[in-house]
């Protein structure tokens, strides 16, 4: 098909306050060719597409559409040139059916007649291997199947130029592939479309042509067949970097978290955790995969004690055994009740027997290291709250998906949100901000974080900066379990990594670490063990190291079993 | 290309206004202050002019009364100093609460209960009792009926989630209802007034206006250290921010609840007392002169810090003072003249915060 230009920016520039998001962007779509609109979080791209969608007014430069100059003021305006957005947040009706949602404010009246309606969208079903029930209400839907109304009512209107942000965040790999065979049959319909992505697989799979967008600037646009994967990161993130996770073999494994048929219901009475078990064990990476609202934050919460549970037990082992008594215990009456319970030995393996012996020689022992534990701590953690769990001497940290909600407070600086974790220490009535100030500044020091001063409230930052101080506070008391939920979402690459990189020095030190993660590339490159959770029912535990990616997508969707 | 543009498609002019709003990120305190300057002067200027313009007088008269009703003579900057302090502890018991996001609008009820007890012991005890043992529990009275009234709808919040707006909004109305109630059931002469009485009177320190100044301003040192370095103060901030951030770093939410409104009825409780017995026992049911409202007005100003409470609490009390001479000097008989000319000052004062938060961008012409 001959190419020819469709749209055209012309030095388009936007601003909010003091950011610059686009600047000077210049560049142009086919038609009927499938651009990806390449860039990290905070790089402009979806800002650029708004402007195409009406959402936003460009403070300067110039669209044109067919070579004729275009004001598009508002998505109306932006229809009438037969352009369409998918928003990242489906914009949906829950109680109308997918037909009602699709003829909402259309305002031709033939048009608004749900029989035709019905008729019509049959049509485009098989035109583009769509596959909807039209008489499905909305909040019965998939992810998938709401995606897939939001582009019906973007083609219902006549749109020829289809806009989608991140339209492959929270499909799990099956689905991606069936859109993007929709999306190719569009674009050989003579359809334009641009995806605005930050995945770099995926634009390398279903792209013509990729524009690199970076910090408000655009790059370059270029053929997909004349690049790779190292050249468009070099692009995005501006200079040369190396996207490797060091994943070494698990060294040591003991148990250290075993989570015990865990039963959760919310408050419609949908259950969200179904007899789940499983064990986390020290020194090792345990993925958790799953589409979104699986279940994944309620049994990170419950195991961090915020969440009631129906039924289950969550055991942790605490790591005792060959440690000095000394370490853990200091009153007399402790050690030889514990002595004579059996649960000592000494440093060549013989059991302990302290009958017989006076203070001080039990006294000297003790201090001097010599006498160990047979064997771990056990103790249930359910129904504990987070203070009794720390009171407990157990180390579990948690870094929540919800950060300036739940990790953090957005108003408070950086030495008040690490004192979050530790204000209560010392007797005092008054809070000391020595040691959170010294922590900070390591934090900052050893992360890299990007702010003016300690004294800056977290919420100035940006998400990687803040996601550092989340982090950088978590790992900061030597956790024994360290729960992560999406930590790298809406981080820019080098960030990410250096995250993942954090997340494996802890599991190199021997903590057990729980990753709850969304890209399936980067849980298989990671962790050590992958479990999946579908409708708040473990589905499968795999070996990361031999799972495809396939497998743990056919996990996260079948149903029944 | 560009050269073929048809005349056709020439863009449009932009639509709507000819300025857009900016949120502002940061700004300077000179300009803050600024801002707040230019308000005040203004709403003042607004205020003479309407008020001169009423009177038919000189328009900076109005000046000379408004400085004269304030700091005239000695006394009246004796009273306007007592106004200021009494609602700087009125405003010390909305602050702790409203740090923590509990808007606690039931100072004045909390005030008026405390005061009545106060009265009541003064009235039925005041020939039983020796005055020091009077005095000791009109004080502890005074501030456990305050405790009580904000504590009920604090449990309520803490264990039912009700809304704590409304809540103590309507404790006020039960104040004034109980008050009125033992009027008439106490006083059987058919006097509308209760009797002001001798007994349970505060002693006098150089005047019978410093001891209540001291306190209240020793209370509001007490409260910026309490907010700003305690684990107490600490953990109402985190509360008032995040309460999902509360309870994931195992902060006792109900528990923060209940004992910050305890320091607030505790605190309204102590208003309450000396606004009784700091001159001889009188009440109404208007004793708290709805401080408890204009003390939401100045914590607000404050942004809840209570070192800006001084500015705020002097501001407010030096308005009032200085108007109602403003008033007479002018000869206007009709209250409700300086109540609006009032508020209207109020109004500007807080309609600048726009101003601070926001920026005003007018846009540039089309073609450069």
């Amino acid at each position: 098909m001959a190419k020819e230009v469709l749209i055209e920016f012309q030095n388009i520039s936007k601003t909010f306050g003091s950011i610059v998001a686009n600047d000077k962007v210049c560049m142009d779509v086919m038609r009927g060719e499938i651009l990806s609109v390449l860039g990290e979080n905070g790089c402009g791209k979806t800002t650029l597409m708004n402007m195409l969608a009406g959402i936003y007014y460009p403070d300067g430069g110039r669209i044109l559409i067919h070579g004729k100059e275009v004001t598009i003021h508002s998505p109306k305006d932006a229809f009438d040139q037969k352009i369409g957005m998918i928003h990242q947040h489906f914009k949906l009706i829950p109680v109308f059916t997918a037909t009602e949602n699709v003829v909402l404010g259309v305002k031709n009246g033939s048009r608004y007649n749900l029989k035709n309606a019905k008729k019509t969208i049959g049509e485009m079903c098989e035109r583009y291997g769509f596959h909807i029930d039209p008489d499905k209400k909305i909040y019965e839907m998939s992810v998938s199947e709401k995606q897939t109304v939001e582009i019906i009512k973007v083609l219902y209107r006549g749109a020829d130029i289809l806009i989608l942000d991140e339209p492959t965040a929270v499909l799990t790999p099956q689905e991606i592939e069936k859109l993007f065979a929709v999306l190719r049959a569009m674009r050989d319909d003579g359809k334009s479309i641009i995806i605005i992505t930050h995945k770099l697989n995926e634009v390398m799979e279903i792209s013509d042509r990729v524009s690199v967008l970076r910090k408000g600037h655009h790059i370059a646009t270029i053929e997909t067949k004349d690049t790779n994967v190292q050249e468009l990161t070099e692009m995005m993130v501006g200079k040369k970097i190396t996207l490797n996770i060091d994943r070494e073999q698990v060294k040591d494994p003991a148990d250290r978290l075993v989570i015990n048929d865990l039963n959760c219901t919310n408050a419609d009475g949908v259950k969200t955790l179904d007899h789940v078990s499983f064990v986390a064990r020290s020194g090792e990476i345990l993925g958790i995969a799953g589409i979104a609202g699986s279940g994944q934050k309620e049994l990170l919460e419950a195991i961090a004690g915020l969440q009631k549970l129906d039924s289950g037990e969550i055991i942790f082992h605490r790591p005792k055994k060959d440690l000095p008594v000394s370490f853990f215990h200091k009153t007399f009456k402790q050690v030889t009740d514990l002595a004579a319970e059996g649960k000592f030995h000494y440093e060549d393996g013989t059991p302990v027997d302290l009958t017989g012996k006076s203070k001080k020689e039990i006294r000297s022992l003790v201090n001097d290291g010599k006498i160990l534990f047979n064997e771990d701590e056990i103790m249930n953690l359910r129904d504990k709250t987070p203070l009794q769990i720390r009171e407990l001497g157990v180390r579990l940290s948690f870094v929540p998906e919800d950060r300036l909600g739940m990790g953090l407070v957005g108003n408070m600086d950086i030495i008040d949100n690490m004192m979050l974790r530790s204000y209560r220490k010392g007797k005092s009535i008054l809070v000391n901000r020595k040691r959170p100030e010294s922590l900070a500044d390591q934090v900052v020091k050893g992360l890299e974080v990007v702010t003016p001063d300690l004294h800056t409230p977290v919420r100035k930052l940006s998400g990687g900066n803040v996601q550092k101080v989340l982090v950088g506070r978590e790992i900061s008391s030597a956790p024994k379990v360290l729960m992560a939920a999406y930590p790298v979402r809406g981080l820019d690459i080098n960030s990410s990594y250096l995250i993942y990189n954090l997340l494996s020095k802890q599991k190199e030190d021997g903590a057990a670490v729980i990753f709850v993660g969304e890209d399936l590339d980067v849980l298989l490159g990671l962790c050590d063990r992958i479990l999946v959770l579908n409708a708040g029912r473990v589905t499968g535990i795999v070996d990361a190291r031999s799972v495809t990616k396939e497998e743990i997508g056919f996990m996260m969707t079948k149903t029944g079993a | 290309m560009e050269q073929n543009k048809e005349p056709v498609s020439a863009p449009k002019q932009h639509r709507g206004l000819p300025f857009h709003i900016i949120k502002r990120v940061n700004i300077p305190i000179w300009k803050k202050i600024t801002i707040y300057a230019v308000a005040i002067v203004g709403g003042l200027l607004l205020s003479s002019l309407i008020c001169a313009g009423l009177a038919g007088k000189n328009p900076l008269d109005y000046f000379t009364y408004l400085f004269k009703g304030a700091f005239g003579t000695e006394r009246k900057i004796w009273l306007m100093l007592l106004d200021a302090a009494l609602l700087l502890g009125a405003s010390m018991a909305l602050i702790p609460a409203f740090k923590m996001r509990f808007w606690n609008l039931g100072g004045n009820g909390q005030m008026l209960v405390a005061c009545l007890s106060a009265y009541s012991l003064s009235y039925f005890l005041g020939d039983k009792v020796p005055e020091w043992l009077l005095i000791l529990l009109m004080f502890a009275c005074s501030i456990l009926s305050g405790i009580v009234w904000s504590l009920i709808p604090a449990l309520f919040k803490a264990f039912f989630n009700t809304n704590e707006t409304l809540f103590t909004l309507m404790m006020n109305y039960i104040a004034t209802g109980i008050v009125l109630y033992c009027r008439a059931s106490w006083i059987t002469s058919g006097s509308a007034q209760f009797p002001t009485l001798t007994k349970g009177t505060l002693p006098e320190i150089y005047n019978n206006m410093l001891p209540t100044v001291a306190i209240f301003v020793l209370l509001t040192l007490f409260m910026f250290v309490y907010l700003k370095y305690s684990k107490h103060g600490y953990e109402i901030s985190v509360v008032g921010e995040s309460v999902n951030t509360a309870k994931y770093i195992g902060i006792n939410v109900k528990k923060v609840i209940i004992r910050t409104m305890i320091l607030s009825g505790a605190i309204a409780g102590l208003v309450g007392f000396i606004l009784i017995a700091r001159t001889g026992p009188g009440l109404s049911s208007d004793t708290p002169n709805n401080m408890g409202f204009t003390a939401i007005m100045t914590s607000w100003l404050a942004n809840f810090s209570p070192l800006l409470l001084f500015l705020s609490c002097f501001f407010i009390s030096f308005i009032t003072r200085g108007m109602s001479q403003v008033q007479q000097g002018f000869g206007l008989t009709n209250n409700s003249i300086i109540s609006i000319v009032t508020g209207l000052i109020y109004f500007c004062v807080i309609a600048c915060s726009f101003f601070i938060n926001y920026k005003i961008v007018f846009r540039k012409k089309e073609g450069k």
